[in-house]
């Protein structure tokens, strides 16, 4: 063996996280300016450019990059392709809703009661807001799960347990029985679509299919114009994108990146040195979960409604088409592909997109728009594996040979790439 | 010596065939033992059941000193109690970088949060760099392992098994698809491995297993037809009856 000593580079271990990962960097720049710039330009503290409602799109669609960023960790780098995430992002969104709902629905009780000759009873109360509540779906009682629905912290609490509980106890079931690739997937789906037709009865006390309404307005602040709540939103969901970026960087990052994508691409043999794979693969599905929770909750104040057809599977296989549209396996590009494609649908399906007269046929966007996404998803399958985050690469100019398939390695005393690059 | 493995009266079939039928294997401390056999003797599934990823049907594998049965275990426990096994294909993680895959593969506590707020120390790095320099890979630190030709991925892989720190080395036809002067290394580093512990190399090559000159074990049909030195073993009439045909 003649080692030609030409890179004795050996792998420098990161010693900070930022200095380690200069796109960090970059990234958490560009949001820091984009939300300036929305800032300065809406209604709320700015110039109003930008109409409230723009505002609220913006602040959604930086919620659908935390859920990307959440399916990118659990499918680009741990290879679960989990068709359940937008699910637990649903599940976040219910929760804070119902925190909503019942504060500003007994708002509305109490000053209604308050012009009886008699002060109202708790009881009262309660019968009143239950009524206003789940009278659409002819009940006048709170259902159990409404226990804690008075109180702030503990549907925040919520937010963030129930989608991490229901992620560890089904993982734990599904991944401790060693259900992997399309079967596991299959299974996140179902999983998805049993939460979603249970949500829709209306005696799942959660007002079946009308859902929950109302959430833009915050209770107890109703003098506050939308124009303020709405950035006041933008900011949150801007912080938690950062938060969740630095989040999602440290843990691929460094050795759990590396065990994490070692299972992605060959599971059995990180069994044989001696990593537990299934707690890892928990880890990381009862994580993101817990990420794409706390976005729903963002993301349904800003929506104003939620209801059980936004936890039906396609939400979470539009999820894995950003995503893998975006870039899989890395966090930018997940960020990428959910902004791009998700305020691309915005304004096709808003009908703001004009209408393609061909003289014989015309193309109405709010159709065809599915029809151009389900195309761009297989291109960019079968021509651009890497999604729009490969652009980066291909700007570095750090190009991959094409191999179609095959391993990376040079066949046997084949002109090694690297030598024959200097 | 005292016994490391000791397996007895193993047996395992599938769908009727079986594949290992009561064998009986011991190994020492600090040995090395090559096991040959033709194809479909069972010397995949051995090791199989050594790791964990096969459960027999009957018998007993027991570990170390103090007897520990390896059936209970998860394959993740058998490889942290200290074995370690090679594949028959070179099974790199081929999107990391050499140095990713030693560090990978570095004794160190494996659960999932003890991983998270591990930092790579000064001694962690330096003995990756020795590790590669065992193995002529200190050049190719920093490439991605998937660049690496056939008989590089083969060594990364036999210097992730020595970065185990493993008490047990199975390793599966190591010397496939090597050039000569290759298979002269991967001899040297199992023969250095082999002073500090047990390792179990399984071989079609009888060249190779003469070269690296040690115990013999002959499978047949699921069980041991034969055991000793390779002198031995190829002078007994039932191996050369195996081996040779008819």
């Amino acid at each position: 063996m003649t080692n030609v000593a030409l890179d004795t580079a050996p792998a420098r271990q990161p010693t900070f996280l930022l200095i380690s990962n200069p796109s960090v960097l970059i990234f958490l720049a560009c949001l820091a300016i984009f939300t300036l710039g929305v800032t300065v330009l809406a209604e709320g503290f700015g110039i109003g450019v930008i109409s409230t409602s723009f505002v609220k799109t913006l602040g959604k669609t930086l919620c659908l990059c935390l859920v990307a960023l959440a399916m990118d960790l659990v499918w680009g780098y741990c290879g679960i392709l989990s068709l359940g995430h937008m699910a637990f992002f649903g599940i976040g969104g219910y929760a804070i809703g119902m925190w909503l709902m019942y504060a500003r629905t007994e708002i509305i009780v109490v000053q209604s009661l308050s012009a009886a000759p008699l002060p109202p009873t708790t009881q009262e109360i309660s019968d009143g807001i239950a009524a206003q509540i789940f009278g659409v779906v002819g009940a006048s009682e709170f259902p159990p799960i409404w226990a804690v629905a008075h109180s702030l912290p503990l549907q925040l609490a919520a937010v963030v347990l129930v989608p991490g509980l229901l992620a560890l106890v089904f993982g734990w079931l599904a991944f401790r029985s060693r259900v992997t690739g399309v079967y596991l997937s299959i299974l996140t789906q179902a999983m998805t679509l049993a939460l979603s037709l249970y949500l829709f009865q209306n005696d799942s006390g959660l007002r079946g299919n009308n859902g929950l309404s109302g959430l833009q307005n915050l209770p107890g602040l109703g003098d506050v114009p939308q124009s303020t709540v709405s950035i006041w939103f933008f900011w949150a969901s801007a912080l938690a994108l950062g938060l969740g970026y630095l989040l999602c960087v440290w843990v691929v990052s460094g050795k759990f990146g590396s065990v994490i994508r070692a299972i992605r691409d060959d599971e059995s043999r990180v069994r044989f040195l001696g990593y537990p794979v299934e707690a890892y693969k928990l880890f990381i599905f009862t994580i993101t979960a817990v990420i794409a929770g706390i976005a729903g909750a963002l993301y349904y104040p800003q929506a104003g409604i939620i209801n059980p057809a936004e936890i039906a599977p396609i939400a979470s296989i539009y999820l894995a088409v950003w995503v893998a549209i975006g870039g899989r396996g890395r966090l930018y590009g997940a960020v990428i592909g959910a902004a791009f494609v998700s305020l691309l649908s915005t304004y096709f399906t808003g009908g703001q997109a004009p209408d393609i007269n061909l003289g014989f046929y015309t193309i109405q966007w709010v159709n065809w728009w599915t029809v151009l996404l389900g195309l761009s998803f297989v291109v960019v399958t079968l021509f651009a594996p890497k999604g729009l985050g490969g652009l980066f690469d291909f700007i570095a100019s750090k190009r991959s040979p094409s191999r179609h398939g095959a391993d990376l390695g040079p066949d046997a005393g084949a002109l090694r790439e690297k030598e024959a690059e200097t | 010596m005292s016994t490391l493995l000791e397996v007895s009266g193993v047996s395992v079939s599938f769908d009727g065939f079986k594949a290992i039928n009561n064998l009986t294997f011991q190994i020492g401390e600090a040995e090395m033992r090559a096991v040959i056999g033709p194809n479909g003797a069972g010397k995949t599934t051995f090791m199989d059941i050594v790791t964990g990823k096969t459960r027999p049907d009957e018998g007993r594998v027991l570990w170390g000193e103090k007897s520990q049965s390896l059936l209970s275990m998860s394959e993740s426990q058998i490889a942290q109690a200290g074995v370690g096994r090679k594949f028959q294909r070179p099974t790199v993680f081929e999107d990391q970088t050499v140095a990713e895959n030693l560090m990978l593969a570095l004794k160190k506590k494996r659960s999932p949060f003890a991983v998270l707020n591990f930092r790579a120390s000064r001694a962690d790095r330096e003995r990756v760099e020795e590790l590669a320099g065992e193995i002529g890979l200190v050049a190719a630190l920093g490439r991605k392992a998937g660049e690496l030709s056939h008989g590089q991925k083969q060594w990364l892989e036999i210097g992730m098994l020595l970065a185990q720190g493993p008490r047990l080395l199975l390793v599966d036809e190591p010397a496939a698809g090597m050039t000569p002067a290759e298979r002269e290394l991967t001899t040297e580093i199992l023969v250095e491995a082999a002073k500090t512990r047990a390792v179990v190399v399984v071989e079609h090559d009888m060249e190779f297993v003469r070269r690296l000159d040690c115990k013999v074990t002959v499978l047949h049909e699921g069980s041991v037809l034969a055991e000793g030195s390779i002198d031995h073993v190829t002078s007994n009439e039932a191996v050369i009856e195996v081996y040779l045909g008819r």
